[in-house]
Protein backbone atom coordinates (compact mmCIF):
# COMPACT_ATOMS: atom_id res chain seq x y z
CA UNK A 1 0.00 0.00 0.00
CA UNK A 2 1.21 3.38 -0.63
CA UNK A 3 2.19 5.54 1.87
CA UNK A 4 1.70 8.95 1.50
CA UNK A 5 3.84 11.34 2.71
CA UNK A 6 1.86 13.67 5.68
CA UNK A 7 1.04 16.58 3.19
CA UNK A 8 2.72 19.54 3.97
CA UNK A 9 0.29 22.45 2.98
CA UNK A 10 -3.45 21.56 3.91
CA UNK A 11 -5.94 23.40 4.78
CA UNK A 12 -6.81 25.30 7.75
CA UNK A 13 -10.68 25.31 9.45
CA UNK A 14 -11.08 28.97 8.51
CA UNK A 15 -9.93 28.34 5.06
CA UNK A 16 -6.15 29.35 5.17
CA UNK A 17 -3.09 27.60 3.83
CA UNK A 18 -0.64 28.47 6.25
CA UNK A 19 2.45 27.54 4.80
CA UNK A 20 1.89 29.77 2.20
CA UNK A 21 1.31 32.39 4.14
CA UNK A 22 4.42 31.64 6.05
CA UNK A 23 5.90 31.44 2.55
CA UNK A 24 4.69 35.30 2.44
CA UNK A 25 6.52 36.12 5.50
CA UNK A 26 9.40 34.24 4.09
CA UNK A 27 9.20 36.74 0.93
CA UNK A 28 8.31 39.78 3.51
CA UNK A 29 11.76 39.45 4.89
CA UNK A 30 14.21 39.08 1.78
CA UNK A 31 15.54 42.17 0.23
CA UNK A 32 13.25 44.68 -1.41
CA UNK A 33 12.67 44.79 -5.09
CA UNK A 34 11.29 47.01 -7.55
CA UNK A 35 9.37 46.75 -11.26
CA UNK A 36 8.48 49.67 -12.91
CA UNK A 37 6.96 49.60 -16.49
CA UNK A 38 7.54 52.28 -19.07
CA UNK A 39 6.46 52.95 -23.01
CA UNK A 40 9.44 51.85 -23.82
CA UNK A 41 11.72 50.33 -20.93
CA UNK A 42 11.16 48.63 -18.14
CA UNK A 43 13.18 48.63 -15.12
CA UNK A 44 14.31 46.17 -11.95
CA UNK A 45 16.23 47.49 -9.15
CA UNK A 46 16.76 44.99 -5.72
CA UNK A 47 18.12 46.58 -2.65
CA UNK A 48 21.57 45.10 -2.05
CA UNK A 49 22.96 43.93 1.20
CA UNK A 50 26.81 45.66 1.54
CA UNK A 51 28.87 42.79 0.28
CA UNK A 52 30.91 41.26 2.49
CA UNK A 53 34.71 41.91 1.76
CA UNK A 54 36.21 38.84 0.38
CA UNK A 55 32.52 38.18 -1.60
CA UNK A 56 33.21 38.36 -5.58
CA UNK A 57 30.54 40.84 -5.89
CA UNK A 58 29.73 39.71 -9.33
CA UNK A 59 28.53 36.36 -8.77
CA UNK A 60 26.17 37.69 -6.89
CA UNK A 61 23.89 39.00 -9.83
CA UNK A 62 20.26 39.21 -8.47
CA UNK A 63 18.23 40.50 -11.56
CA UNK A 64 18.99 37.34 -13.86
CA UNK A 65 17.78 36.92 -17.70
CA UNK A 66 15.71 33.92 -18.93
CA UNK A 67 15.94 34.76 -22.77
CA UNK A 68 17.01 37.48 -24.33
CA UNK A 69 14.13 39.54 -24.13
CA UNK A 70 12.84 38.40 -20.47
CA UNK A 71 14.81 39.06 -16.93
CA UNK A 72 13.65 38.70 -13.58
CA UNK A 73 14.34 39.59 -10.05
CA UNK A 74 12.43 37.83 -6.94
CA UNK A 75 12.45 38.65 -2.96
CA UNK A 76 12.77 36.01 -0.85
CA UNK A 77 14.76 32.39 -0.29
CA UNK A 78 17.17 32.86 -3.08
CA UNK A 79 17.92 28.93 -3.28
CA UNK A 80 14.68 28.45 -3.92
CA UNK A 81 14.73 30.92 -7.09
CA UNK A 82 18.24 29.53 -8.20
CA UNK A 83 15.78 26.74 -8.53
CA UNK A 84 12.90 28.28 -10.30
CA UNK A 85 15.23 30.15 -12.50
CA UNK A 86 16.52 27.16 -13.60
CA UNK A 87 13.04 25.50 -14.69
CA UNK A 88 11.96 28.36 -16.48
CA UNK A 89 15.50 29.12 -18.47
CA UNK A 90 14.60 25.55 -19.52
CA UNK A 91 11.01 26.05 -20.26
CA UNK A 92 12.47 29.38 -22.83
CA UNK A 93 14.34 27.54 -24.70
CA UNK A 94 11.78 24.14 -24.88
CA UNK A 95 9.06 26.58 -26.15
CA UNK A 96 11.85 27.74 -28.96
CA UNK A 97 12.39 24.28 -29.78
CA UNK A 98 8.43 22.80 -30.01
CA UNK A 99 6.76 25.96 -32.02
CA UNK A 100 10.03 27.93 -33.37
CA UNK A 101 9.16 30.99 -31.24
CA UNK A 102 10.44 32.81 -28.24
CA UNK A 103 8.00 32.67 -25.44
CA UNK A 104 5.78 35.64 -24.19
CA UNK A 105 6.19 37.53 -21.15
CA UNK A 106 2.90 36.27 -20.02
CA UNK A 107 3.11 32.66 -21.12
CA UNK A 108 6.65 32.33 -19.06
CA UNK A 109 4.67 34.25 -16.44
CA UNK A 110 2.25 31.64 -16.15
CA UNK A 111 4.69 28.63 -16.32
CA UNK A 112 6.72 30.18 -13.20
CA UNK A 113 2.81 30.79 -11.48
CA UNK A 114 2.06 27.31 -12.28
CA UNK A 115 5.23 25.83 -10.91
CA UNK A 116 4.78 27.20 -7.75
CA UNK A 117 1.17 26.59 -7.12
CA UNK A 118 1.87 22.75 -8.30
CA UNK A 119 4.26 22.91 -4.91
CA UNK A 120 1.39 23.79 -2.95
CA UNK A 121 -1.17 21.03 -3.62
CA UNK A 122 2.03 18.20 -3.54
CA UNK A 123 2.76 15.67 -1.07
CA UNK A 124 5.97 16.05 1.04
CA UNK A 125 6.80 19.13 -0.68
CA UNK A 126 6.36 23.24 0.76
CA UNK A 127 5.96 25.69 -1.43
CA UNK A 128 9.02 28.36 -3.12
CA UNK A 129 9.41 30.98 -0.66
CA UNK A 130 9.54 33.79 -3.52
CA UNK A 131 7.98 36.50 -4.95
CA UNK A 132 9.18 37.46 -8.53
CA UNK A 133 9.24 40.72 -10.78
CA UNK A 134 9.18 39.57 -14.26
CA UNK A 135 9.79 42.11 -17.15
CA UNK A 136 10.32 41.43 -20.85
CA UNK A 137 9.36 42.52 -24.14
CA UNK A 138 6.43 40.75 -26.09
CA UNK A 139 8.12 39.39 -29.28
CA UNK A 140 5.62 40.18 -31.59
CA UNK A 141 3.45 43.00 -30.68
CA UNK A 142 6.83 45.11 -28.63
CA UNK A 143 4.97 45.77 -25.84
CA UNK A 144 7.08 46.24 -22.62
CA UNK A 145 5.25 44.14 -19.70
CA UNK A 146 5.95 43.34 -15.71
CA UNK A 147 4.26 40.67 -14.09
CA UNK A 148 4.63 39.54 -10.25
CA UNK A 149 4.06 36.01 -8.92
CA UNK A 150 3.96 34.91 -5.61
CA UNK A 151 4.48 31.80 -3.90
CA UNK A 152 0.54 31.15 -3.88
CA UNK A 153 0.85 30.93 -7.78
CA UNK A 154 -0.91 33.49 -8.55
CA UNK A 155 0.48 36.20 -10.98
CA UNK A 156 -1.28 39.73 -12.36
CA UNK A 157 0.48 42.23 -14.39
CA UNK A 158 1.53 45.56 -13.32
CA UNK A 159 2.45 49.18 -13.85
CA UNK A 160 5.00 49.40 -11.23
CA UNK A 161 5.41 46.88 -8.23
CA UNK A 162 7.09 45.75 -5.24
CA UNK A 163 7.81 43.36 -3.51
CA UNK A 164 10.28 41.87 -0.16
CA UNK A 165 11.39 44.32 2.66
CA UNK A 166 9.26 47.54 2.74
CA UNK A 167 7.18 46.37 -0.19
CA UNK A 168 4.13 48.48 1.16
CA UNK A 169 6.05 51.82 1.28
CA UNK A 170 7.42 51.27 -1.90
CA UNK A 171 4.43 50.94 -3.48
CA UNK A 172 2.33 53.03 -1.56
CA UNK A 173 5.12 55.99 -3.36
CA UNK A 174 5.08 54.30 -6.49
CA UNK A 175 0.61 55.06 -6.21
CA UNK A 176 1.42 58.61 -5.60
CA UNK A 177 4.17 59.16 -7.86
CA UNK A 178 3.57 56.89 -11.05
CA UNK A 179 2.91 58.43 -14.34
CA UNK A 180 3.65 57.25 -17.73
CA UNK A 181 7.11 57.65 -18.36
CA UNK A 182 10.01 56.08 -21.03
CA UNK A 183 13.93 55.90 -20.92
CA UNK A 184 15.50 57.86 -18.16
CA UNK A 185 12.59 59.10 -16.80
CA UNK A 186 11.46 55.72 -15.96
CA UNK A 187 14.62 54.37 -14.82
CA UNK A 188 14.69 57.20 -12.30
CA UNK A 189 11.62 56.74 -10.78
CA UNK A 190 12.55 53.02 -10.31
CA UNK A 191 15.55 54.66 -8.14
CA UNK A 192 13.46 57.07 -6.57
CA UNK A 193 11.15 54.38 -5.47
CA UNK A 194 13.84 52.19 -4.53
CA UNK A 195 15.77 55.21 -2.38
CA UNK A 196 12.49 55.60 -0.14
CA UNK A 197 13.59 52.59 1.79
CA UNK A 198 17.33 51.25 1.29
CA UNK A 199 20.33 54.13 2.05
CA UNK A 200 21.43 56.01 -0.59
CA UNK A 201 24.10 55.04 -2.46
CA UNK A 202 24.94 52.79 -5.57
CA UNK A 203 26.75 50.15 -3.52
CA UNK A 204 23.44 49.49 -1.89
CA UNK A 205 21.11 48.75 -4.90
CA UNK A 206 21.11 46.72 -8.45
CA UNK A 207 19.38 48.55 -11.41
CA UNK A 208 18.90 46.33 -14.95
CA UNK A 209 17.25 48.26 -17.96
CA UNK A 210 15.21 46.12 -20.25
CA UNK A 211 14.69 47.52 -23.85
CA UNK A 212 13.69 45.73 -27.25
CA UNK A 213 17.71 45.67 -27.41
CA UNK A 214 17.48 43.90 -23.96
CA UNK A 215 18.57 43.50 -20.82
CA UNK A 216 21.37 46.32 -19.47
CA UNK A 217 22.96 45.96 -15.74
CA UNK A 218 23.37 49.47 -14.62
CA UNK A 219 26.95 50.10 -13.06
CA UNK A 220 28.03 51.55 -10.15
CA UNK A 221 29.10 54.49 -11.40
CA UNK A 222 25.74 55.09 -13.44
CA UNK A 223 23.18 54.51 -10.30
CA UNK A 224 25.27 56.88 -8.14
CA UNK A 225 25.41 59.43 -11.01
CA UNK A 226 21.25 59.15 -11.05
CA UNK A 227 20.78 59.14 -7.24
CA UNK A 228 22.83 62.40 -6.93
CA UNK A 229 20.73 63.83 -9.70
CA UNK A 230 17.43 62.60 -7.35
CA UNK A 231 18.94 64.44 -4.26
CA UNK A 232 19.53 67.15 -5.62
CA UNK A 233 15.91 67.32 -7.25
CA UNK A 234 14.75 66.55 -3.50
CA UNK A 235 16.65 69.43 -2.21
CA UNK A 236 15.45 72.37 -5.11
CA UNK A 237 11.84 70.64 -3.89
CA UNK A 238 12.80 71.53 -0.20
CA UNK A 239 14.43 74.85 -0.77
CA UNK A 240 11.65 76.03 -3.08
CA UNK A 241 9.50 75.04 -0.41
CA UNK A 242 11.19 77.31 2.10
CA UNK A 243 11.27 80.10 -0.19
CA UNK A 244 7.95 81.23 -0.73
CA UNK A 245 7.03 82.28 3.19
CA UNK A 246 9.98 84.76 3.17
CA UNK A 247 9.04 86.65 0.02
CA UNK A 248 5.63 87.55 1.81
CA UNK B 1 9.22 7.72 4.71
CA UNK B 2 9.04 7.50 0.95
CA UNK B 3 8.96 10.95 -0.63
CA UNK B 4 6.13 10.98 -2.54
CA UNK B 5 6.29 12.61 -6.04
CA UNK B 6 3.50 12.39 -7.48
CA UNK B 7 2.32 15.59 -7.64
CA UNK B 8 5.37 16.80 -9.15
CA UNK B 9 5.34 14.19 -12.34
CA UNK B 10 2.98 15.56 -15.29
CA UNK B 11 0.22 13.45 -16.59
CA UNK B 12 2.01 11.62 -19.40
CA UNK B 13 4.20 8.60 -18.83
CA UNK B 14 7.99 9.68 -19.38
CA UNK B 15 10.92 8.25 -21.40
CA UNK B 16 13.42 6.53 -19.68
CA UNK B 17 13.97 7.99 -15.95
CA UNK B 18 12.13 10.95 -14.61
CA UNK B 19 14.54 14.13 -13.93
CA UNK B 20 14.19 17.16 -12.23
CA UNK B 21 15.61 19.14 -14.95
CA UNK B 22 14.11 17.96 -18.11
CA UNK B 23 10.43 18.17 -16.69
CA UNK B 24 9.90 20.82 -18.90
CA UNK B 25 9.70 18.66 -22.20
CA UNK B 26 6.30 17.08 -22.65
CA UNK B 27 6.94 13.50 -24.18
CA UNK B 28 4.30 11.88 -26.27
CA UNK B 29 3.02 8.17 -25.25
CA UNK B 30 4.97 4.73 -26.27
CA UNK B 31 3.67 1.63 -26.73
CA UNK B 32 5.80 -1.50 -26.51
CA UNK B 33 7.69 -3.47 -29.42
CA UNK B 34 6.23 -6.45 -30.72
CA UNK B 35 7.10 -9.63 -29.95
CA UNK B 36 9.21 -10.78 -32.99
CA UNK B 37 12.69 -12.25 -33.61
CA UNK B 38 13.15 -10.20 -36.32
CA UNK B 39 12.04 -6.60 -35.79
CA UNK B 40 13.66 -4.87 -38.51
CA UNK B 41 12.07 -7.31 -40.92
CA UNK B 42 8.75 -7.29 -39.15
CA UNK B 43 9.12 -3.05 -39.29
CA UNK B 44 9.81 -3.38 -42.74
CA UNK B 45 7.16 -5.20 -43.97
CA UNK B 46 4.79 -3.29 -42.04
CA UNK B 47 5.70 -0.44 -43.68
CA UNK B 48 5.21 -1.93 -47.48
CA UNK B 49 2.22 -3.13 -46.06
CA UNK B 50 0.92 0.67 -46.06
CA UNK B 51 3.33 1.98 -48.84
CA UNK B 52 0.14 1.31 -51.42
CA UNK B 53 -1.86 3.67 -49.85
CA UNK B 54 0.53 6.95 -50.64
CA UNK B 55 -1.23 6.81 -54.44
CA UNK B 56 -2.73 10.07 -54.70
CA UNK B 57 -1.66 13.66 -55.72
CA UNK B 58 -1.38 16.48 -53.29
CA UNK B 59 -0.38 19.85 -53.91
CA UNK B 60 0.06 23.12 -52.32
CA UNK B 61 2.48 26.56 -53.70
CA UNK B 62 2.94 30.19 -52.60
CA UNK B 63 2.46 32.84 -54.59
CA UNK B 64 1.93 36.81 -54.25
CA UNK B 65 -1.69 36.43 -53.39
CA UNK B 66 -1.16 33.39 -50.57
CA UNK B 67 -1.31 29.99 -50.52
CA UNK B 68 -3.31 27.43 -53.21
CA UNK B 69 -3.92 24.05 -52.31
CA UNK B 70 -5.04 20.91 -54.16
CA UNK B 71 -5.30 17.22 -54.23
CA UNK B 72 -7.25 14.83 -55.94
CA UNK B 73 -10.09 12.26 -54.40
CA UNK B 74 -9.58 8.65 -55.34
CA UNK B 75 -7.89 5.94 -52.63
CA UNK B 76 -6.93 2.31 -54.41
CA UNK B 77 -6.45 -0.40 -52.44
CA UNK B 78 -4.08 -2.14 -54.94
CA UNK B 79 -5.75 -2.81 -58.19
CA UNK B 80 -9.31 -1.61 -56.61
CA UNK B 81 -10.78 2.10 -56.29
CA UNK B 82 -12.38 1.86 -53.49
CA UNK B 83 -13.49 5.78 -53.69
CA UNK B 84 -13.59 8.02 -55.61
CA UNK B 85 -14.65 10.83 -52.99
CA UNK B 86 -12.17 10.98 -50.42
CA UNK B 87 -11.82 14.37 -48.85
CA UNK B 88 -8.05 14.58 -49.02
CA UNK B 89 -7.75 18.53 -47.90
CA UNK B 90 -8.10 18.68 -44.37
CA UNK B 91 -9.68 21.68 -42.76
CA UNK B 92 -7.40 22.40 -39.14
CA UNK B 93 -8.77 25.43 -37.96
CA UNK B 94 -10.41 28.45 -40.54
CA UNK B 95 -7.11 29.73 -41.42
CA UNK B 96 -4.90 26.52 -41.74
CA UNK B 97 -5.15 23.30 -43.98
CA UNK B 98 -4.24 20.13 -44.14
CA UNK B 99 -3.18 17.69 -46.70
CA UNK B 100 -3.82 14.16 -46.88
CA UNK B 101 -1.35 11.37 -48.35
CA UNK B 102 -0.26 7.82 -46.99
CA UNK B 103 -2.60 6.21 -44.47
CA UNK B 104 -5.82 8.09 -44.48
CA UNK B 105 -7.25 7.27 -41.10
CA UNK B 106 -3.17 8.35 -39.70
CA UNK B 107 -3.99 11.80 -41.90
CA UNK B 108 -7.31 12.56 -40.52
CA UNK B 109 -6.42 11.44 -36.80
CA UNK B 110 -3.62 13.45 -36.37
CA UNK B 111 -4.79 16.22 -38.15
CA UNK B 112 -7.56 16.54 -36.14
CA UNK B 113 -5.57 16.59 -32.85
CA UNK B 114 -3.21 19.09 -34.53
CA UNK B 115 -6.78 21.16 -34.46
CA UNK B 116 -7.04 20.55 -31.08
CA UNK B 117 -3.66 21.54 -29.80
CA UNK B 118 -3.68 24.56 -32.19
CA UNK B 119 -7.13 25.60 -30.03
CA UNK B 120 -5.88 25.19 -26.57
CA UNK B 121 -2.38 27.24 -27.66
CA UNK B 122 -5.19 29.69 -28.88
CA UNK B 123 -7.02 29.69 -25.60
CA UNK B 124 -4.03 29.72 -23.58
CA UNK B 125 -1.94 32.12 -25.64
CA UNK B 126 -5.04 34.36 -26.53
CA UNK B 127 -2.95 34.45 -30.25
CA UNK B 128 -3.80 32.42 -32.93
CA UNK B 129 -0.92 29.70 -33.71
CA UNK B 130 1.94 30.13 -36.47
CA UNK B 131 1.80 28.01 -39.20
CA UNK B 132 5.39 27.35 -38.18
CA UNK B 133 4.51 26.49 -35.10
CA UNK B 134 1.70 24.42 -35.73
CA UNK B 135 4.08 22.16 -38.35
CA UNK B 136 6.35 22.08 -35.47
CA UNK B 137 3.70 20.46 -33.18
CA UNK B 138 3.04 17.90 -35.88
CA UNK B 139 6.28 17.21 -36.81
CA UNK B 140 7.35 16.44 -33.42
CA UNK B 141 4.81 14.08 -32.74
CA UNK B 142 5.25 11.77 -36.09
CA UNK B 143 9.16 12.22 -34.88
CA UNK B 144 8.35 10.71 -31.72
CA UNK B 145 6.40 7.58 -33.43
CA UNK B 146 8.96 7.04 -35.95
CA UNK B 147 9.62 3.10 -36.91
CA UNK B 148 6.45 2.29 -35.40
CA UNK B 149 4.35 2.50 -39.05
CA UNK B 150 2.83 5.57 -39.14
CA UNK B 151 2.08 6.90 -42.57
CA UNK B 152 1.68 10.45 -43.48
CA UNK B 153 2.99 12.77 -45.85
CA UNK B 154 1.09 15.79 -45.62
CA UNK B 155 1.46 19.50 -45.96
CA UNK B 156 0.25 22.30 -43.68
CA UNK B 157 -0.60 25.49 -45.64
CA UNK B 158 -1.78 28.69 -43.63
CA UNK B 159 -1.80 32.20 -43.30
CA UNK B 160 -0.34 33.65 -40.04
CA UNK B 161 0.91 37.38 -38.97
CA UNK B 162 4.15 36.77 -40.84
CA UNK B 163 2.04 35.95 -44.23
CA UNK B 164 1.82 32.69 -45.94
CA UNK B 165 3.41 29.65 -44.63
CA UNK B 166 4.04 26.34 -46.38
CA UNK B 167 5.55 23.16 -44.51
CA UNK B 168 5.60 19.90 -45.06
CA UNK B 169 5.87 17.50 -42.74
CA UNK B 170 6.01 13.30 -42.75
CA UNK B 171 5.56 10.02 -40.82
CA UNK B 172 9.59 10.12 -40.77
CA UNK B 173 9.56 13.02 -39.14
CA UNK B 174 10.96 15.31 -41.85
CA UNK B 175 9.87 18.98 -42.35
CA UNK B 176 10.64 21.35 -44.76
CA UNK B 177 9.65 24.82 -45.27
CA UNK B 178 9.06 25.63 -48.95
CA UNK B 179 7.09 27.25 -51.86
CA UNK B 180 5.89 24.45 -53.78
CA UNK B 181 5.38 21.04 -52.81
CA UNK B 182 3.36 17.73 -54.23
CA UNK B 183 3.22 14.59 -52.39
CA UNK B 184 2.00 11.18 -53.50
CA UNK B 185 2.27 9.22 -56.61
CA UNK B 186 0.87 11.37 -59.13
CA UNK B 187 3.34 14.11 -57.77
CA UNK B 188 6.39 13.84 -60.59
CA UNK B 189 3.48 14.80 -62.97
CA UNK B 190 1.94 17.29 -61.18
CA UNK B 191 5.62 18.62 -60.56
CA UNK B 192 6.24 19.02 -64.43
CA UNK B 193 2.84 20.93 -65.08
CA UNK B 194 3.57 22.88 -61.93
CA UNK B 195 7.24 23.28 -61.98
CA UNK B 196 6.24 24.87 -65.79
CA UNK B 197 3.51 26.81 -65.72
CA UNK B 198 4.25 28.66 -62.43
CA UNK B 199 5.24 32.49 -61.44
CA UNK B 200 5.11 34.18 -58.19
CA UNK B 201 3.15 37.04 -59.57
CA UNK B 202 0.03 35.44 -60.48
CA UNK B 203 -3.75 35.93 -59.78
CA UNK B 204 -5.98 34.04 -58.04
CA UNK B 205 -7.39 32.70 -60.71
CA UNK B 206 -4.28 32.00 -62.87
CA UNK B 207 -2.79 29.94 -59.50
CA UNK B 208 -6.19 27.89 -58.84
CA UNK B 209 -6.25 27.05 -62.77
CA UNK B 210 -2.25 26.33 -62.83
CA UNK B 211 -3.27 23.76 -59.70
CA UNK B 212 -6.15 22.14 -61.04
CA UNK B 213 -4.28 21.56 -64.49
CA UNK B 214 -1.46 20.07 -62.78
CA UNK B 215 -4.13 17.60 -60.77
CA UNK B 216 -5.50 16.83 -63.42
CA UNK B 217 -2.21 15.87 -65.80
CA UNK B 218 -1.56 13.99 -62.86
CA UNK B 219 -4.36 11.49 -62.30
CA UNK B 220 -4.35 11.37 -66.08
CA UNK B 221 -1.14 9.42 -66.33
CA UNK B 222 -1.30 8.17 -62.57
CA UNK B 223 -3.53 5.00 -61.78
CA UNK B 224 -3.99 5.83 -57.84
CA UNK B 225 -4.80 9.21 -58.27
CA UNK B 226 -8.09 10.45 -59.77
CA UNK B 227 -11.81 11.73 -58.98
CA UNK B 228 -12.65 15.04 -57.95
CA UNK B 229 -9.79 17.80 -58.14
CA UNK B 230 -10.35 20.11 -54.91
CA UNK B 231 -8.46 23.80 -55.04
CA UNK B 232 -8.10 25.62 -51.64
CA UNK B 233 -7.07 29.39 -51.54
CA UNK B 234 -5.87 30.38 -48.09
CA UNK B 235 -5.62 34.05 -47.54
CA UNK B 236 -5.40 36.80 -45.33
CA UNK B 237 -8.96 36.33 -44.29
CA UNK B 238 -8.55 32.04 -43.90
CA UNK B 239 -9.40 29.81 -46.69
CA UNK B 240 -11.62 29.44 -49.25
CA UNK B 241 -12.57 26.64 -51.15
CA UNK B 242 -12.43 27.56 -55.04
CA UNK B 243 -13.26 24.14 -57.03
CA UNK B 244 -14.13 20.71 -57.21
CA UNK B 245 -14.24 19.64 -60.85
CA UNK B 246 -14.84 15.91 -62.12
CA UNK B 247 -10.96 14.98 -64.06
CA UNK B 248 -12.87 13.17 -66.43
CA UNK B 249 -15.08 16.03 -67.42
CA UNK B 250 -11.96 18.41 -66.74
CA UNK B 251 -10.15 16.06 -69.84
CA UNK B 252 -13.27 17.06 -72.27
CA UNK B 253 -12.66 20.87 -71.35
CA UNK B 254 -8.73 20.91 -72.21
CA UNK B 255 -9.16 18.66 -74.69
CA UNK B 256 -12.66 18.70 -76.51
CA UNK B 257 -13.45 16.25 -79.18
CA UNK B 258 -12.82 17.05 -82.61
CA UNK B 259 -14.22 15.51 -85.60
CA UNK B 260 -11.12 13.59 -87.99
CA UNK B 261 -11.14 14.59 -91.17
CA UNK B 262 -12.28 11.32 -92.33
CA UNK B 263 -15.27 11.45 -90.13
CA UNK B 264 -16.38 15.16 -90.96
CA UNK B 265 -16.47 13.81 -94.65
CA UNK B 266 -18.97 10.85 -93.82
CA UNK B 267 -21.25 13.34 -92.22
CA UNK B 268 -21.02 15.53 -94.77
CA UNK B 269 -21.92 12.80 -97.19
CA UNK B 270 -24.41 11.50 -95.26
CA UNK B 271 -26.21 14.93 -95.13
CA UNK B 272 -25.96 15.18 -98.88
Amino acid sequence: MARYDRAITVFSPDGHLFQVEYALEAVRKGNAAVGVRGTDIVVLGVEKKSAAKLQDSRSVRKIVNLDDHIALACAGLKADARVLINRARIECQSHRLTVEDPVTVEYITRYIAGLQQKYTQSGGVRPFGLSTLIVGFDPYSGVPSLYQTDPSGTFSAWKANATGRNSNSIREFLEKNYKETSGQETIKLAIRALLEVVESGGKNIEVAVMTKEGLRQLDEAEIDAIAAEIEAEKEAVEAAKKAPPKEK
Amino acid sequence: MKFDTSGLESAAPVWGAPSELVDGFSAAPSFEVPNTTDFDGFQKEAIQMVKPAKGTTTLAFIFKEGVIVAADSRASMGGYISSQSVKKIIEINPYMLGTMAGGAADCQFWHRNLGIKCRLHELANKRRISVTGASKLLANILYSYRGMGLSVGTMIAGWDETGPGLYYVDSEGGRLKGMRFSVGSGSPYAYGVLDNGYRYDMSVEEAAELARRAIYHATFRDGASGGVASVYFVGPSGWKKLSGDDVGELHYQYYPVMPSTVEQEMVEAAGA
